[in-house]
């Protein structure tokens, strides 16, 4: 497919435009990124995803694709090459189970983090993201068997799930203190997250902790000023809410 | 496919999400042993092979455990092939599962707060719920069903829309499902409930009717959840 016209609409700091980046450099596909400006939304952008308004969006030859697991499934197969998601389909089920996981149990509970209304409730919240880590070490255990990866000796579909999210979660550690990767409890995963993280079709897309913590602090500064009276302070996870409604 | 395999189905009768993998398998023609749950003493089976939510439907095909409705479907699609569910196309098959997640999380979500909701709260998720469906009647235009002239991915993941939403409407004393306003999901409605498999594998509307009036009386809980 010579003349094929990819573009990704998308922004440096969502761990869900991170997923399309790094799925169509596996398969050694070009493409256009067409960075969002901060603050706006594009024409393209919102005529390409009216329902949600929100990046990731691909398109390709003109047509969109959304939702970032959605476009990764459809990366995978509309380009032949490395294989995303495992061939068989009993493995397939158990990577799409754990993508959904993923972004609808365990993400939203590193975000309710910040917003637990008590400590109790912030402690709860804590646990089940502890939980969930641990859930994954044993997938990682089962299905990697030795293997440096979720996907086997390449990267995978879950991989990519949760790899994608590896940014914010060190820049949380260095905003909390609060090891979430830890060593004692999930080595497998800390070992994991170093080599997903070093990966050729990985590097180039995962954003430097450092400039995160700098973003989130900058959100806080800016708006603090307005939502003082709503909420006492914006947590770094108000501020990857804030990313990822771009 | 005969003798070999070995097809179970934990389910609830009432739940939807249940109704809508056995139609998956029923279009596929795939033989399998049901198994009712009582979601109030979940068996030490179901408990084993889904520990992560402890939830039906779980499907098991060879004693390999599939969970979550979705994946389940996709898995049946997969597995045993003749008689497509989701598109071949890569492009619609993308658009396909995009409209599934849209149709999961605005709408049946949307539905779930309704139920929960008072006095300006409800208002405004019915509200949500309405926008949801006007996008929905939109995506049928010009189609009998939402996979063309035929049933697919899309009708049998919807599907709950033909009965349970109605029962919901009644439990919970709204409407949202109006003939005039969305024509095109209302014959939609009549249409998918005409199709034979469909027909033949929904529960009974004055039972599940009951069921929910219990389940919303009694605060929504499963006991032993």
């Amino acid at each position: 497919m010579a003349s094929d016209d990819v573009k990704l609409i998308g922004a440096w700091a969502s761990p869900y435009v991170m997923r399309p980046r790094i799925a169509l450099n596996l398969k050694g596909v070009e493409y256009e990124f067409l960075e969002e400006k901060f603050g706006s939304k594009s024409e393209l952008l919102l005529k390409s995803n009216p329902v949600y308004k929100k990046i990731p969006v691909l398109l390709h030859g003109g047509k969109p694709i959304c939702e970032s697991l959605i476009i990764v499934q459809y990366i995978d197969e509309a380009w032949s090459g490395h294989s995303i998601l495992p061939s068989d389909p009993y493995h397939r089920a158990v990577a799409r189970f754990w993508g959904h996981y993923i972004d609808d149990k365990w993400f939203p509970a590193l975000t309710g983090i910040s917003r637990a209304p008590t400590d109790e409730a912030k402690k709860e919240a804590i646990e089940q993201v502890f939980a969930g880590l641990k859930f994954l070490e044993e997938v990682l255990e089962k299905s990697g068997a030795g293997k440096p990866f979720f996907g086997g000796d390449t990267i995978g579909y879950i991989d990519i799930a949760l790899g994608s999210h590896l940014g914010w979660l060190r820049a949380t550690e260095k905003l909390s203190g609060l090891t979430y990767l830890d060593e004692s409890k999930t080595p497998l995963l800390v070992c994991w997250a170093e080599k997903f993280s070093a990966h050729e079709a990985v590097k180039c897309a995962m954003p430097e902790t450092d400039k995160l913590v700098e973003f989130a602090q900058m959100l806080k500064a800016k708006f603090s000023a307005y939502i003082d009276a709503l909420s006492p302070s914006i947590t770094l996870f108000s501020s990857l809410n804030y990313i990822c409604s771009l | 496919m005969g003798g070999d395999e070995e097809v179970k189905l934990y389910g609830m009768w009432a739940s939807p999400a249940v109704r809508r993998v056995e139609w998956a398998l029923k279009m596929k023609g795939v033989e399998y042993q049901y198994i009712e749950e009582d979601l109030a003493k979940k068996s030490h089976q179901l408990l084993e092979h889904n520990p992560i939510n402890k939830q039906v439907p779980v499907l098991l095909h060879n004693g390999l455990p599939v969970l979550e409705s979705l994946v389940i479907i996709e898995y049946i699609d997969e597995t045993w092939k003749g008689n497509p569910i989701l598109p071949i196309d890569p492009y619609q098959r993308a658009s396909a599962r995009f409209w599934a997640t849209f149709a999961e999380t605005k709408l049946l979500d949307g539905t779930k707060a309704i139920f929960l909701a008072q006095g300006e709260e409800k208002v405004k998720a019915i509200k949500k719920v309405e926008d949801t469906l006007k996008v929905l009647e939109e995506e049928l235009r010009g189609k009998k069903f939402f996979g063309g002239e035929s049933i697919g991915y899309l009708d049998i993941v919807l599907g709950w829309i033909a009965l349970w939403l109605g029962v919901g409407e009644e439990v919970a004393d709204y409407r949202v499902l109006d003939a005039i306003k969305f024509p095109k999901i209302t014959s939609w409605i009549e249409n998918f409930l005409h199709v034979d498999l469909i027909k033949e594998n929904i529960p009974d509307r004055q039972h599940t009717l009951e069921f929910f009036h219990n389940f919303r009386r009694f605060g929504f809980a499963i006991p032993n959840k």
